[in-house]
């Protein structure tokens, strides 16, 4: 018991933990994704530019946003954003701590989709298949009229294509633009690395003052409203407790005064009067049923 | 106990949780359906059609309907919004948070639905195969077939080993086609409920939020007070039986002292609390007749004092156990019977 309770104010007390994990979870998630998703190139001369880039662009904006769902604290920012002064101050620097803490967890999903993509290879060779130069390639260069070619190159991607089955020409197309798609992944992976790198370890270099007290104002609203909540749901706990038990009372008096009890009737029922409540009758039960739906007592 | 009644708090302060986790497990289990189920396309011209779009239809619509059932709080909102006013005001605004709090998540399962139908492809490769634009990627020379041997040719394309349309359009050229499009379908979908979701979340608190919260926390209130007085008629219940089988059986044991002219059997004084438990009932003959007594004349549900005669005690198992609930609260006890009566049964 003692270890849920602990568990529980370790949550609340580290959110960025708990958004560190939902980050992660994305990011498996849009790799399983990936694995999953059946990629086929329609390998018609147009098409497959979009179905390639489409495959490569579409799902990140779709993880991003998703990323942005999932993140708490993104309401939290956009309440703080747009409440009303009031009486306290809103600060600039704060606000834009949580904007920019939160768009870097949500581009983690999007930017491996990108990067698995890009080593995968799949989509670079279905979307600029037939963008490559034909002279570059044997079994390409000799034919006879340009948009012919441009087909022939469109049908790259598709192995199993009668007409490209076992074709050499068609491998050494596919192995180019693989090298290149991998190529720009690692690049892209390594620029991000190296960028994150220099991120971490030159930020204490500008104003680390302004970002400790960024940080703990932004801590400090984001727990402020999970205790806000809280105490709501306390208070309407308490607030229905004591409605229940005057609608009780209530009841009681007016059971008195009708005149329905038994002489002596409640005194002599030990130690249950209280939880009983005067109501020791079939009649007085249905009628304290139906007073509740009927008429509920007011707020 | 203590535990239950930490993690029962936590649920209910976190009843959104609860649900969003209701919420997850059905969308899983779209996906898994949709992977077991044995996709079977009937490969005919009209058919097809129904078929396909039946099978991208129909099932989200019942998940949609599943996830209402499912969710614990359709009986509330369904009974704040029958109630009659009484003294206490309905705001339809909280109704409305309800309503739409509920129906946000009973979407997620068939959109997860629809989209891995459209990503997986089968679905719309049945219903539109007959509408593949020949002339673009087959042999529209091919010698003259009317419109409708056309139509049911191309109508075979998903089901490969029937297919005898090879000159026509290729088949592997046809189901890629049909398959890109589906796919690129399935990813606009999903983007935009990504983005339909992303704008309803953001914009709320850019309007309406104390509205919002007013309507969030009232929400919760009602649930909280239904769960509450639950709990309480269940605990009026428990001391209500209780109350009511003690005075059953110090009825039964006085009545069968009356009736024996004799002072019921003391139990030793040194066995303490056993005995009180005993509840005047010391030998088998006893027991037998207080359980015969029980299931052949129960005891009204009227608790009374123990100096007042049951109306039920010993005095005749003709009688009806159960006043009647709708006569007066002021009738007075039943008569007693003779005692004789009961004895000669004995």
């Amino acid at each position: 018991m003692d270890r849920f309770r602990m568990i529980l104010q370790y949550f609340q007390s580290n959110s960025e933990s708990v958004m560190n994990g939902i980050c992660g979870l994305l990011a498996l998630a849009s790799v399983k994704m990936y694995t999953c998703f059946d990629f086929s190139c329609p390998c018609l001369l147009w098409y497959n530019m979009v179905y390639g880039l489409g495959i490569m662009f579409v799902p990140p904006i779709a993880l991003f946003l998703c990323g942005l769902i999932l993140n708490r604290q993104s309401l939290v920012m956009l309440e703080e954003w747009r409440r009303p002064q009031g009486r306290r101050k809103k600060d600039q620097a704060v606000i834009r701590y949580m904007c920019s803490s939160i768009m870097q967890r949500a581009m983690v999903a999007p930017v491996v989709w990108i990067v698995v993509t890009l080593l995968d290879g799949k989509c670079l060779i279905c979307a600029f298949s037939s963008s490559v130069d034909p002279e570059k390639f044997v079994g390409f260069a000799n034919a006879s009229h340009p948009v012919q070619v441009q087909q022939l190159l469109a049908k790259v991607p598709c192995k199993d294509d009668e007409l490209m089955r076992n074709d050499t020409s068609r491998k050494a197309v596919s192995r180019y633009l693989r090298c290149w798609s991998q190529a720009l992944g690692w690049s892209i992976l390594l620029i991000l690395i190296i960028a994150a790198f220099l991120a971490r370890w030159l930020r204490p270099c500008f104003n680390q003052a302004a970002l400790l007290q960024a940080r703990h104002w932004s801590n400090y609203i984001d727990i402020e409203q999970k205790i806000f909540e809280e105490t709501c749901c306390e208070h309407s706990r308490l607030f229905a407790h004591k409605c229940i038990l005057h609608f009780f009372e209530s009841m009681r008096q007016e059971i008195k005064l009708h005149g329905f009890s038994l002489p002596c009737e409640g005194e002599h029922i030990e130690g249950e009067e209280d939880l009983l409540r005067g109501i020791t009758h079939q009649d007085k039960v249905n009628k304290l049923l139906k007073m509740w739906y009927y008429e509920k007592p007011p707020l | 106990m203590d535990k239950f009644r930490m993690i029962f708090q936590f649920l209910q302060s976190n009843q959104e949780s609860f649900m969003n986790g209701i919420c997850g497990i059905m969308a899983l289990a779209s996906a898994q359906m949709y992977s077991a189920f044995d996709f079977n396309c009937p490969c005919l011209p009209h058919y097809n059609l129904a078929y396909g779009l039946g099978i991208l239809l129909v099932p989200p619509f019942i998940l949609f309907l599943l996830g209402f059932v499912l969710n614990n709080n359709v009986s509330m909102l369904a009974e704040e919004w029958r109630r009659p006013r009484g003294q206490r005001g309905k705001d339809p605004a909280v109704l409305r948070y309800m309503f739409c709090s509920m129906a946000q998540r009973a979407m997620i399962a068939p959109a997860v639905w629809v989209s891995v139908t459209l990503l997986d492809g089968k679905c719309i490769t049945c219903a539109f195969c007959t509408l593949v634009p020949v002339e673009t990627l087959g042999n529209t020379s091919h010698p003259g077939l009317s419109q409708g041997e056309m139509k049911q040719v191309l109508a075979r394309i998903p089901c490969k080993e029937i297919y005898d349309g090879q000159e026509l359009v290729a088949n592997e050229v046809a189901i890629r086609y049909l398959r890109c499009i589906s796919q690129a379908l399935g990813w606009c979908f999903v983007l935009l409920m990504t983005m339909l979701a992303f704008l309803v979340r953001s914009l709320r608190p850019c309007f309406t939020q104390a509205a919002f919260l007013k309507s969030r926390y009232w929400s919760h209130y009602i649930d909280i007070e239904r769960k509450l007085f639950d709990e309480t008629c269940a605990e009026h219940a428990r001391s209500f039986a209780k109350v009511c089988i003690q005075q059953f059986f110090e009825g039964m044991s006085t009545d069968l002292a009356a009736a024996h002219c004799h002072p019921p059997r003391k139990v030793p004084v040194d066995m303490g609390e056993a005995a009180e438990k005993l509840l005047g009932i010391t030998d088998q003959g006893t027991m037998n007749t207080a359980l015969k007594s029980w299931h052949r004349c129960k005891p009204p549900l009227h608790l009374h004092s123990p100096a007042l005669p049951s109306s039920c005690g010993w005095a005749g198992e003709g009688q009806p156990p159960m006043q009647p609930p709708m006569q007066s609260p002021m009738q007075p006890p039943m008569p007693r019977r003779e005692m004789a009566a009961y004895y000669s049964r004995v």
